[in-house]
């Protein structure tokens, strides 16, 4: 990519620190990420990444197709660990440690960390057993708490009131709206610091992209929320800060507010106003 | 700026509807004649199907009585029946099963889960698809020559051990195949949830691949209950009731093979009402697996 020199200036202006503008309203940072590389064998996919996830609020990454925003979820959760020939340097800080340092238990991590795929993937196993699975991973629960708990995650996923009745029937039986908002309670039922959403709405109906789009408002009370999103009208709905990606760089993030209506690098204008991408 | 507008918006000259109508009649005789070749291969073998089935229904049934299921094979002329050898049959195709089941499993999930480009796995993956065509009576030789001579003789647990060599293969297959069938996207979910690797296979691979898990032991069990070479030269049959693991044991498939080829009409009655068990056994076992693999769906 070819930076011209107001790009550089600009972007140098933010990793110096956000602009008084920018950091109106962000919490302060649950996750930070440090001069993050990644890479699938000797291609570069991140390229120097700083950014902070600040606590509590919702962080919508936006960019187009190939730019690494996929990527930069499954280093948070370690997910590119299955993978031989993927690795990250640089720092990915959550309370003070370096979450992809090589002695991190991944397992424990990935209970923090939580993770809502793009196409929904529901567990071949009743509804109840979906919520169960991830539970009986972490914690040692008594039959009425993990009912307690299955009727907690699925309320605050919105799907209590469609499937309280059939708890123990398959989860394959689910509309696919209501198979995501089940991936979404399974994911929360682990009680996650972050929860990582990889355009969780792409494949389901406007109901349903809506109702997702309220339960974001509704955990972000609890959760530290990271969205990839194409959707820009959904970035600025959903989230507090969004972060633009392309080619594998951070070129801009701030406010959802300020992003959308003065952004300060040219590409993230043209993105945004849909000129390409 | 009108020289543009008349420009073809495809390539090549246009269609020519006298050429496509020609095009269609040529597809449509082309597709009669292969149609007809189908149909004609389908009723060749439907024929041959049919004529043995009808054989065996016509000439089993005729020998069919309470006595085949409540009296031993005895000699010719004394009434004798089968139930030694249904015995023997369905405690070596049981014991076979569940000797060659867990090992099949074990193996099968470690091609498909763990031994991504490892060179034991390729040599253990090729080593199982040539056990899976090896012709069985090998397989009895071999049982012979490792378990039948060093123990000191024929018996039931050797006829065991031959019959599951012939299950693992096809458990293996079965297990890596549907195993590797299973989306990388429902791993990963597992995985993002905090879950070890293992208990990833355990809950939610098997459980996935399950139907299709069990329509290949079943399979199996087909397969082996209509086995002959390889228990000849391991539990080699038996004429006297007995159902020590450590003696000769009966079999149907033996009993056919001693049974039709002799001179004594009630025998050789008895060797086609055998077979109709065999037949009908693994016709509700394949029955059972089709079944199974159609609810998946
Ligand atoms: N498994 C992989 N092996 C090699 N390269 C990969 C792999 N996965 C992704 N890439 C490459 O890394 C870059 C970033 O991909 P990524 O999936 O993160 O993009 P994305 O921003 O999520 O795109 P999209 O919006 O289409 O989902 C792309 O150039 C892609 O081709
Ligand atoms: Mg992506």
């Amino acid at each position: 990519m070819s930076t011209t020199e107001r790009e550089l200036k600009a972007r140098l202006e933010i990793m110096g620190g956000l602009g008084a503008e920018d950091e109106a309203g962000l919490n302060p940072a649950r996750m930070s990420l440090r001069n993050l590389d990644f890479f699938y064998g000797a291609t570069q996919a991140l390229k120097g990444i700083n950014l902070d996830f600040p606590d509590r609020q919702v962080t919508g990454l936006i960019g187009p197709s190939g730019c690494g925003k996929s990527t930069l979820l499954r280093v948070l959760n370690r997910m590119y660990d299955l993978y031989p020939g993927q690795r990250a340097t640089g720092e990915v800080l959550m309370d003070g440690e370096n979450i992809i340092a090589p002695d991190v238990d991944l397992n424990d991590l990935r209970s923090r960390v939580g993770m809502v795929f793009q196409k929904p993937t529901p567990f071949p196993m009743s509804i109840y057993d979906n919520i169960a699975f991830g539970v009986k991973l972490h914690e040692r629960l008594g039959k009425s708490a993990m009912d307690e708990r299955v009727e907690w995650s699925l309320t605050r996923a919105a799907l209590w009131g469609e499937v309280k009745d059939r708890l123990s029937a398959s989860a394959m039986g689910l509309s696919g709206g209501q198979q995501q908002r089940l991936c979404i309670a399974r994911t929360i039922a682990v009680r996650p610091e972050v929860i990582l959403l990889d355009e969780p709405t792409s494949a389901l109906d406007p109901i349903s992209t809506l109702k997702v789009e309220e339960l974001m408002d509704e955990l972000k009370q609890d959760f530290t929320i990271a969205i990839v999103t194409h959707n820009l009208q959904q970035a600025a709905r959903c989230a507090d800060q969004v972060a633009f990606f392309y080619l594998g760089e951070l070129i801009e993030v701030g406010t959802a507010a300020r992003m959308f209506t003065a952004p300060k690098v040219q590409r993230t204008q043209e993105y945004i106003t849909g000129r390409f991408g | 700026m009108s020289a543009t507008i008349t420009a073809p918006r495809h390539p090549g000259p246009a269609k020519d509807l006298r050429v496509a109508r020609r095009l269609g009649q040529r597809r449509h005789r082309t597709n009669f004649v292969v149609e007809a070749l189908c149909v004609v291969a389908t009723l060749v073998g439907l024929f041959f199907l049919a004529s043995i089935l009808l054989t065996l229904l016509w000439l089993g049934f005729g020998g069919l009585s309470l006595s085949v299921f409540t009296r031993i094979t005895l000699p010719p002329g004394s009434h004798g029946g089968l139930l030694n050898a249904i015995v023997g049959s369905l405690i070596q195709t049981a014991l076979g099963t569940l000797i060659g089941t867990p090992i099949g499993l074990l193996v099968g999930t470690y091609l498909a889960e763990y031994s991504r480009g490892s060179a034991l796995g390729d040599a253990v993956r090729f080593v199982s698809d040539v056990l899976l065509s090896a012709p069985s009576i090998l397989i009895g030789l071999f049982i012979y020559v490792l378990v039948v001579r060093p123990s000191g003789g024929f018996s039931g647990i050797a006829g065991c051990i031959a019959l599951a060599v012939i299950v693992i293969p096809i458990v293996v297959r079965t297990t890596e195949d549907m195993l590797r069938l299973i989306p990388v996207s429902l791993r990963e979910a597992a995985m993002a949830l905090g879950a070890p690797r293992w208990k990833m296979i355990l809950f939610v691979c098997y459980r996935a691949a399950r139907d299709g898990i069990v329509t290949g032991i079943l399979l199996a069990v087909a397969r082996i209950a209509g086995e002959t070479a390889p228990l000849l030269f391991t539990s080699l049959g038996n004429l006297n009731w007995s159902v020590s693991l450590g003696k000769p044991m009966a079999s149907l498939p033996v009993t056919i093979y001693q049974y039709a080829g002799s001179a004594f009409a009630d025998w050789v009655q008895l060797a086609w009402v055998a077979a109709l068990l065999i037949t009908v056994g693994v016709l509700a076992i394949n029955i059972a697996a089709r079944t199974l693999l159609r609810g998946r769906h």
